[in-house]
């Protein structure tokens, strides 16, 4: 494989475990916010604080790591995006920063406070919000050339309905994956009134996220054809997705083999995630950057990936302790430890 | 002020604060295990409640370190976008293995945290600290290796005329000849910073009359490490001094004011300037030291400013940056020194109110040196961002606006220290170890659920 395509898979890649991670610990603040104005918090946030506790830290290295990677391989990516998000970026910072921190703060520090349990709801909705419109971007047209300077025209992306449909998605989508991890986690915690609450808010989050995909097919269509057209070349992952989507949703009705169920939540995000991604290559931003032009030199190239797959020999025996450790350890998940 | 100015501003801003929570990140892990350790070693429960207790303020420390080093992480795309296009190229390495250390160093922090009693054998969850320090004091290596670069980048080649690099060679990239002395300077003062930052915490605690043995405990075992360090990082700072008159003369003579190029060149602390005449008025002199210091013999020749252009001399104030670090350095090694000698000479009183004191007050002093070594070696490094290569002013953001961004992290850093203090206090005020002590001794299982 070419040294461009193993970089934008490998970012890709982590891009795509923050998203599901993320998703799933934005979620949760935004469930136990609503739970704690709906007085149902007793049923849920115990789910929710078992699982997060441990793990808040290691959401935020995948966001770190897809950063810091696109600028290893991709450094002209930095002087593009980085001229031009510059408000953004830096509200997205912002965001994140409060959301991290008071995470830190409610479960570390000495009691839960309604206000952070506020900030910490509320940012879960907007971070998302924030980083996908970088996605938006990177479809063209809001960022230009003039001369020697990058210009972003903010005003466009505001007014731009494509735009707002991709919010819409990353809200919804949010809320729908977390929901299903957390019914599956409920499960295994042998919490049944839990895992019903949250069964509910899954099926309930599961059809805006489809109606969502569909507007944002259509807006990719309107704002940028070219990108389409690849992606219709695909289609078939689409339809993986969808049919993954029906599966889910269905062993979630009947209430069985929830971690199936997610399994195929995961599978139909991996399916529409990575197809829209193909479809994007070889741009990195249209029309300005492709991951050949912006490419780092080989040399770099290839001590990227060698570090990578050194790293990963490090990273997945640590994060299968991880997991074995807090996500499938009956005893824990079920508070007996 | 133009961007420039301000992406500098924000740049320093956030760096200065990160440094803060990073230095605690770094060094504090290395203490919880040796309580942790020495514990389990002794049977001793009080050293495993201060392991206990450390971490829990640690989590809340930890977690101000990582939201703002994610901030630098991305801001150094938002803010210096043209260096980063070139130093992408050519150090990016340290920089996407650090993102490996922090991964490892979450991983384990999750676990160390929840598993105080999951294993049979308190020796697993001991070992799970590992980790922690090898993620911590890696990231701080690497993150070091890339300011090493900006003080000597080595390892491609530029062309001037068409600004087209080549040659890239990411390691020697990384070991650069700055990389060692800074490397183990800055390890070494993470260290020894968080000794006294504990150390400081428990002598406070027998300064208000807290009596039991536990922050006696505390107290030797943060003090016998931290005359260690102390002795460490003067070394390792002696070694970058060295360094700095071999590869960066301009920002040794700069904070030693030291215009004329000369032998048995003598060492100046303190004084004023007057920069038109740069005559220096009221200093102590001590000849001979500086030619000591930068080449270990009095005949040493250490070059003078003079000899550099002059829109290429780091601001003169950064003498008294310098002076400030050093000499709290020299302030460290002694109270840890004194503390020692009296532990070892029994008839000595150790627990003398005077030295706790000088404990106490260490503690922010070494804060201020790391916050004074910091900025001394970034503005030293004046008018370049990389040593020789690029130009502060060439590097930053095009961008306007970079003010408003200025107003609200600063917004952001002052909540954020405010809160975070507050939530350290309500942690541990009136919830003292004796009370803990006295929970476990009475259901003599030990331990508590977790860490919260
Ligand atoms: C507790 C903290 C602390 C203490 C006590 C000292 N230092 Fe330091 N010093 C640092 C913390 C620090 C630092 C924060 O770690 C710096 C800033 C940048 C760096 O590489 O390390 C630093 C930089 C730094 C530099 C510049 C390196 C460069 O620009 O590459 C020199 C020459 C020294 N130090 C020398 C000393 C000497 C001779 C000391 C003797 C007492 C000393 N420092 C004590
Ligand atoms: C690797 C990328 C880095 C970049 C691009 C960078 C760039 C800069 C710049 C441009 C300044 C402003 C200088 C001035 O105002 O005179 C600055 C200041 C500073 N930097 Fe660095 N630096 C880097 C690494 C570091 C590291 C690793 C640290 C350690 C934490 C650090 C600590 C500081 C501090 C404390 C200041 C404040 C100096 C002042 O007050 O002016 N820097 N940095
Ligand atoms: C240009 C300078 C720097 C950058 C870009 C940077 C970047 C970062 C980032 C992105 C994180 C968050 C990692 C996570 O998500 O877990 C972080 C945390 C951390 N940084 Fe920095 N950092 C810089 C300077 C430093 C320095 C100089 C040190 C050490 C002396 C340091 C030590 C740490 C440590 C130990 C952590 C982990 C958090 C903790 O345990 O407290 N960093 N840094």
């Amino acid at each position: 494989m070419p040294l461009e395509l193993i970089g934008i898979t490998v970012l890709w890649t982590f891009l795509y475990g923050y998203v599901i991670i993320a998703s799933i610990d934005f979620g949760a603040g935004f469930f136990s916010y609503y739970s704690m104005l709906t007085k149902k918090e007793h049923i849920v946030s115990q789910i929710i604080d078992r699982y997060l506790s441990p793990v808040w830290e290691v959401t935020n290295v995948f966001l770190v790591f897809f950063f810091v990677g696109l600028v290893g391989f991709f450094p002209d990516t930095a002087y593009y995006y980085g001229t031009a998000l510059l408000i953004p970026g830096g509200i997205a910072l912002l965001l994140l920063s409060i959301r991290g921190s008071f995470y830190a703060f409610a479960n570390y520090g000495a009691r839960k406070s309604r206000i952070y349990m506020f900030l910490y709801g509320i940012t879960g909705l907007f971070i998302p919000a924030s980083l996908s419109t970088v996605l938006t971007i990177s479809e063209g047209g809001f960022i230009e050339k003039v001369g020697e300077n990058v210009v972003f025209h903010a005003d466009r992306l505001l007014m731009s309905p494509y735009s707002w449909s991709v919010v819409f998605l990353a809200l919804v989508s949010i809320l729908y994956i977390s929901a299903s991890f957390l019914t599956f986690y409920a499960d295994k915690a042998n919490d049944i009134q839990a895992r019903d609450l949250l069964r509910r808010y899954a099926l309930f989050w599961s059809g805006p996220t489809i109606l969502a995909s569909l507007l944002v097919f259509w807006g990719i269509s309107k704002h940028n054809p070219e990108h389409f057209r690849s992606m219709l070349d695909i289609a078939w992952m689409f339809v993986a997705s969808l049919i993954c989507f029906f599966v889910a949703i269905y062993l979630i009705w009947k209430k069985k083999r929830l971690g199936l169920a997610f399994t195929f939540v995961m599978l139909q995000f991996a399916f529409a995630f990575y197809g829209y991604g193909f479809g994007h290559l070889p741009y990195l931003l249209y029309p300005y950057i492709t991951i050949q032009s912006a490419l780092t030199n080989s040399t770099m190239g290839w001590a990227l990936v060698i570090a990578f797959i050194a790293g990963l020999c490090l990273l997945i025996p640590s994060l299968y302790l991880l997991l074995r450790l807090f996500l499938f350890n009956a005893k824990y998940v079920q508070g007996r430890k | 002020m133009d961007s420039v100015m301000w992406s500098r501003l924000l740049t320093a801003e956030t760096l200065g604060f990160h440094i803060i929570w990073a230095t605690i990140g770094v060094g504090v892990p290395i203490f919880i295990s040796l309580a942790e350790g020495w514990g389990i070693y002794k049977k001793d429960p009080h050293y495993i409640l201060m392991a206990k207790r450390w971490t829990r303020g640690f989590v809340i420390t930890v977690a101000v370190g990582v939201v703002t080093g994610t901030c630098i992480g991305l801001m150094l795309s938002l803010l210096w976008p043209q260096f980063m296009k070139l130093v992408g190229n050519i150090i990016s390495l340290p920089l996407f293995l650090e993102t490996f250390a922090f991964f490892f160093e979450a991983i384990f922090l999750g676990i160390y945290l929840y598993t105080w009693d999951r294993f049979k054998n308190p020796i697993y969850h001991w070992l799970t600290s590992i980790p922690i320090i090898i993620g911590s004091t890696l990231s701080a290596v690497f993150i070091t290796t890339v300011n090493a670069f900006m003080n000597t980048p080595q390892g491609f080649k530029l062309d001037k005329i068409t600004g087209k690099i080549s040659d890239i060679d990411p390691i020697a990239a990384m070991l650069n000849p700055s990389t060692p002395s800074q490397v183990a300077h800055v390890v070494s003062s993470a260290y020894l910073t968080s000794g006294f930052l504990l150390a400081g915490i428990a002598a406070y605690h027998i300064l208000k009359g807290r009596k039991h043995d536990y922050y006696k405990k505390a107290l030797r075992l943060t003090m016998i490490s931290g005359f260690v360090l102390a002795i460490l990082t003067i070394i390792a700072g002696d070694l970058s001094g060295k360094f700095l008159a071999k590869h960066q003369p301009a920002k040794l003579a700069a904070a030693e004011w030291h215009f004329e190029t000369q032998t048995h060149a003598p060492l100046i602390i303190g004084g004023t300037l007057d920069e038109k005449t740069l005559e220096v008025k009221n200093a102590i002199v001590i000849p001979n030291v500086l030619s000591i210091l930068a080449h270990n013999t009095p005949s040493g020749k250490v070059i003078g400013l003079k000899d550099i252009p002059r829109d290429e001399w780091p601001p003169l104030y950064i003498h008294y940056l310098f002076d400030i670090m050093v000499l709290i350095g020299v302030y460290l090694l002694i109270v840890s020194g004194l503390f020692l000698f009296c532990l070892i000479r029994k008839k000595r009183n150790e627990w003398n109110k005077w030295l706790l004191r000088s404990i106490v007050l260490g503690a922010p002093l070494a804060f201020i040196a790391i916050e004074a070594g910091w900025i001394y070696a970034e503005v030293g490094r004046q008018p370049w961002i990389i040593n020789k290569i690029m130009r502060v002013d060439q590097a930053a953001t095009t961008a306007t606006q970079v003010d408003s961004m200025f107003y609200l992290f600063t917004a952001l850093y002052i909540a954020l220290t405010l809160i975070a203090s507050m939530v350290l206090i309500r942690l541990f005020r009136n919830k003292g170890p004796e009370a803990e002590l006295e929970k476990i001794a009475s259901h003599s299982s030990g331990g508590m659920k977790n860490a919260t």
